[in-house]
């Protein structure tokens, strides 16, 4: 509300389209299987399915019941049995354990497997050793991206992020990379790519191999320019606490594929409501990149815009008053909904909030950010974890002591963590060690403690014994290096200048003006240098990786494109709202339109849920 | 075989819709034109939903419908759809032989789903359509053996990774094996890696597929991931140790205990878990989960017992929410000072043998008993727990934690005002003190401090803040006509 956008952004592409590819490929899928069938879907499906088609469309391909996939024994008496599945080996175990207690029973019933996005060999295996191989017939369905909004787009893949990262394993690269091909031939062609991270890497190249496979002629190109980031070249920004009004949504009642359930708290009655969260919301569509402490302003002004209208009534004939009811009273109707479960939702935020701290937290945060007053923030943290305050939350804080002071000193690492399993069950040394293994959460090596020192030798000794010395340091646990990143692309604002929050100078109004998002950051750099030219310094602090990339498929080139304005960015392991916010207000400063691909939207809670290793 | 082909034939046959065809070229447009009408039925659906704004429809994950937007522009977006590629395959290339059964109709969507709709399926044209469509599902082996034998390591993987059906099977060669996965790890394609990987896990030996992975990172990682998914302890444990890596092994013999639901028998495994090859800061750890469920399970059995006799006041009073079983240390630290805080240390339920037992820090400790005590509202054991730490003669009250904290713990717990103001008046920073004091309504402490200040403007406008007719109000009314301040405003 408060930032004019510049007049020439480019608009955004049409991606209704994507959601009606997908349709259209399930309801083939679903003729394939004719006659009355069962259908049995995955939970984490069932949200992404309903944007896209309906209990009618499926009723109308002859679908006759549906079930949650429960891994457990079934109930269904139909002859045919359909199963909508994620390519996971337990489901699909599940699925063999359905039809050989049939086989067993003497019951005779046709099977057919969808996986989507796409199946697995392991899958197949499994499917072979349980001996159904042939007994069920399996295919593919391509629903590779749900759009969220006008300028998110999502595969849905949460399992991408631990998969990955954690475990190594580079199942979902291919499927990245058929995403952004799948981008590439509606939207594109694509004419330059930019990237930082392992897995960014890859999905470029294996994107590459089927974008030369796929040479076609080139229509106008809706979509220039592509940026891929990989998660873990940025954990800090998505461990910090959200304080724009979506993120803060997010945080306290966890959107849900666009969707969020406000409880009775919020809607001050004793049911709840599901709520679309998107631009059609135009409540919403106008808070939502907003700092949280803008948005009751706003929502009360809205509030009394809306009872001037209503009260227009007042003093109305009767001819007046039907037009005002035909013309106006259902949009008042509409908004005024919508503005009341707003300020609702803001409501419960600020209790919530209030209840535990939050001031107090986001100083500790900030200092942290700041690298200020560390000892204070230890022992803030020590007390979070002796008062049991929430296990993901201790989880978070200590996570981001770890990555912003490059690992923790071994005395502090010892106590902190043997405090944390005191506090929150021994079985947690399962999730440190995964938080180990994946760099979140670390003891600084005896030699460690010399990063200043090796950024110091590296300068007066000749480049060869640098590179040496470097190596040895790359041994060690991937360092997070966040504090020289830091000063190298200033992502913090000095804390003495005052920040006025209504009017955001920067990306880091996202965080109170405290911290600029890397993530983001790196995109504004790469995009104004067109490259990573004179970023050296930082790209080596990020441990390498970067590519760009300009493809000679004869896309129009010249700056005056709009497609040259309008970038994908692609996030690998997930985004938060956050980062979608402070990316469309560069957008707005620089006179792009984002459009964020991302594997899912995260946050720091599903984060961090998602590398627990207390769970069985 | 043969009777699962004559299946299948029936099967394609007794198809309602009729098979798919290429040089249909009106196919797409009619399905798109399904699709349409299927998304005109909805609509009428949502609009009518639209005018209804109390009850909300919902679909079968509890969604509401109405809100889909995909029915919105959808012109538009068959308007597009024309000019640019639709969803299904085109008559644009030779149509693959459809008369040949071996192909099914699921592989052909798919090999033009996947992007595949912008190739010009330059590989079909040079090669028989058996071999590229021959479906995994439905191809007797030995009809096309003799045609694959001939691929390199790079067509196998690049036929995996198109979906395609491959015979691993001509790899026999060490060299061989281990190209096809070097071959496969340069590919990126997880799914490939690890296709490849359980091939070489059924024609290797243990040892040497192990020492070939140990190498190969990648590789290994997938490999790891993979007998971690198929719950494949023993051959992944066997694999840890041949690596050397002892944590990992114990690490992931510890975790088993998560599947032991019996409180004895995951004791006892436990136990079994002391001699596991942990660093020494773990093995501590372990053993004090070990100590811990062991202590638990006693704890539990007696409380359930003195619960039932119904002679012990407190279980009467507090009856347990929950059993103690399996909690945390900090929990069960609460819970023993909930219920057995006066017990002395000989007990297992005592909380001091619990602190010395466990080696809980001090201010850890004081925490829990302050939250604990407070939760009872036993005022007079929160007030010993600072005055305990007193020196000879020194009455002063002692905190391992701010005051700041304990107010807030206190509060939390609904302690009285009276209670309250006692730590309140504690804070050291006078600022702090005076917030915290505002914030939970402690009169007296804002009244004196103002006084102290001597600032007669703010007295006067924190009368506001006190009850009519209050002692409060009086005591400020007092002081503001009590002639002996000399006041600085």
């Amino acid at each position: 509300m408060a930032h004019g956008a510049r007049r020439d952004s480019p608009e955004l592409p049409d991606f209704s389209l994507l959601k009606r590819l997908a349709k259209d490929q399930l309801v083939y899928l679903l003729e394939q299987l004719p006659g009355k069938k069962d259908l049995f879907i995955e939970a984490d499906l069932m949200s992404p399915l309903d944007r896209i088609a309906n209990v009618s469309t499926l009723k109308q391909h002859e679908v006759d019941k549906l079930y949650k996939v429960e891994h457990k024994p079934i109930v269904s008496t139909s002859d045919q049995l359909c199963f909508l599945i994620r390519p996971r080996i337990q489901t699909v175990k599940w699925i063999c354990d359905v039809v050989n207690a049939d086989k067993a029973a003497g019951k005779c019933r046709r099977y057919k497997i969808i996986f989507t996005p796409q199946k697995f060999y392991a899958c197949e295996t499994v499917l072979e050793e349980q001996g159904i191989f042939g007994d069920v017939t399996t295919d593919e369905w391509a629903f590779y991206l749900l759009p969220l909004d006008d300028d998110i787009i999502s595969l849905e893949l949460p399992e991408f992020f631990r998969d990955n990262f954690l475990a190594g394993d580079q199942r979902w690269v291919r499927t990245a990379s058929s995403a952004l091909h799948l981008l590439h031939s509606l939207y594109g062609p694509f004419s330059k790519f930019y990237g930082i991270g392992r897995c960014s890497k890859m999905v470029y190249d294996l994107w590459r191999k089927q974008a030369e496979k796929g040479e076609r002629k080139a229509p106008k190109a809706d979509i220039g320019r592509v940026f891929l980031i990989d998660r873990d070249v940025d954990f800090v920004t998505p461990l910090c606490s959200q304080v724009v009004y979506e993120g803060l949504v997010d945080d306290t009642f966890r959107i849900k594929c666009g969707c969020v359930e406000f409880g009775s708290d919020v809607t001050s009655s004793d049911k709840s409501v599901k709520v679309m969260l998107n631009s059609q919301d135009k409540v919403f569509n106008e808070i939502r990149n907003e700092h949280f402490s803008n948005v009751f302003s706003f929502l009360s002004q809205k509030a009394r815009n809306l009872q001037t209208a209503y009260d227009k009534r007042q003093g109305m004939d009767i001819k007046q008053m039907k037009a005002f009811v035909s013309e106006e009273l259902k949009g008042l109707k509409q908004e005024h909904r919508l503005l009341s479960l707003h300020i609702g939702a803001s409501e419960s935020i600020m209790k919530k909030k209030t209840k535990q701290d939050f001031q107090e937290l986001l100083k500790t945060e900030h200092s942290l950010l700041e690298g200020f007053e560390i000892r204070e923030s230890i022992s803030f943290i020590e007390e979070h974890i002796n008062r049991q305050v929430s296990m993901l939350e201790s989880l978070r804080l200590l996570c981001l002591l770890s990555i912003t002071e490059n690992g923790l000193l071994p005395k502090d690492y010892r106590s902190l963590k043997a405090q944390y399993l005191q506090s929150y069950g021994v079985d947690h040394l399962l999730t440190l060690a995964n938080l180990r293994h994946l760099g979140l959460l670390i003891e600084q090596q005896p030699g460690e403690t010399l990063t200043v020192m090796e950024s110091k030798v590296g300068k007066l000794v000749n480049d060869k014994t640098a590179g040496r010395l470097t190596d040895a340091f790359s041994s060690l646990a991937k360092k997070s290096n966040f504090r020289a990143l830091s000063r190298k692309l200033n992502l913090v604002p000095k804390s003495d200048d005052e920040y006025d929050l209504r009017v955001p100078r920067d990306m880091a109004y996202i965080f109170s003006g405290a911290y600029i998002p890397l993530s983001c950051k790196l995109v504004e750099q790469v995009l104004e240098r067109d490259g990573w030219t004179g970023l050296e310094e930082v790209t080596r602090l990020l441990n390498g990786n970067e590519f760009f990339a300009q493809e000679s498929n004869g896309a129009d080139l010249s700056t005056k494109n709009d497609s040259q304005r309008i970038v994908l960015v692609m996030f690998l392991g997930g985004c938060t709202f956050s980062e979608i916010s402070a990316l469309r207000f560069l957008g707005r400063e620089r006179g792009y339109k984002f459009i964020v691909l991302t594997t899912a939207i995260t946050n720091s809670s599903r984060l961090l849920e998602a590398l627990l290793g207390n769970q069985v | 075989m043969t009777k699962y082909r004559a299946d299948e034939e029936d099967f394609w046959n007794s198809t309602k819709c009729k098979p798919f065809t290429f040089d249909d070229d009106d196919d797409g447009f009619s399905k798109l034109k399904e699709s349409k009408q299927a998304v005109n039925n909805i609509r009428h659906l949502v609009d009518e939903d639209e005018d209804d704004d109390d009850v909300e429809k919902v679909s079968w994950s509890g969604e509401p419908v109405g809100s889909i937007s995909w029915s919105v522009r959808e012109t538009a977006a068959s308007s597009q759809r024309t000019d640019r590629d639709p969803a299904f395959p085109k008559a644009n290339t030779d149509p693959p032989t459809r008369s040949l059964s071996g192909y099914s109709l699921s592989s052909l969507f798919k090999g033009k789903s996947k992007g595949g709709n912008f190739q010009p399926f330059t590989d079909v044209l040079g090669d028989s359509a058996v071999r590229l469509y021959a479906p995994e599902l439905r191809k007797p082996k030995s009809e096309y053996k003799d045609v694959v034998s001939d691929w390199s390591p790079e067509e196998t993987v690049q036929r995996m990774q198109q979906g395609k059906v491959v015979s691993l099977e001509k790899f026999r060669s060490l060299q061989d094996k281990v190209s096809l996965l070097d071959i496969a790890v340069s590919a990126h394609d997880g799914n490939v890696i690890t296709a490849v990987l359980t091939y070489l896990k059924r024609s290797l030996s243990k040892e040497i597929l192990f020492r070939e992975l140990e190498s190969r990172q990648t590789a290994l990682r997938h490999f790891i991931h993979y007998l971690t998914e198929t719950k494949d302890q023993r051959l992944l444990l066997e694999l840890l140790r041949a690596l050397g890596r002892t944590e990992d092994v114990a690490l992931l013999q510890y975790k088993e205990h998560l599947n032991i639901t019996d409180e004895n028998k995951r004791r006892d495994f436990l136990k079994s878990c002391l001699g596991l090859p942990f660093s020494l800061e773990d093995s501590g750890h372990i053993q004090d989960h070990y100590t811990l469920l062991e202590r638990q399970i006693i704890i539990e059995a007696a409380d359930r017992q003195v619960e039932r006799g119904g002679r012990v006041e407190i279980f009467q009073k507090f009856p347990r929410r929950a059993s103690i079983l399996n909690m945390p240390l900090i929990t069960t630290l609460y819970y023993c000072c909930f219920y057995h805080y006066t017990e002395t240390e000989g007990t297992y339920s005592s909380p001091l043998n619990i602190r010395q037992t466990f080696k809980i820090s001090e201010k850890q400790y004081f925490v829990t008993a302050l939250a604990a005590r407070a939760k009872l509202k036993a005022w007079l054991d929160v007030d010993a727990l600072f005055t305990s730490r007193t020196w000879l003669g020194f009455t002063k009250k002692k905190s391992p934690l701010s005051f700041q904290r304990v107010v807030d713990i206190l509060q939390k717990n609904s302690a009285p005002i009276q209670v309250l103001q006692e730590y309140v008046a504690l804070v050291d920073d006078s600022d702090l003190r005076i917030s915290l004091a505002q914030k939970h309504k402690c009169h007296n402490i804002v009244i004196n401090m103002y006084r102290d200040l001597k600032d007669r403007q703010l007295l006067l406008a924190y009368l506001q803040k006190v009850d009519q007719g209050s002692v409060e109000e009086r005591k400020i009314k007092e002081l503001l006509n009590n002639s002996q301040i000399r006041w600085k405003n």
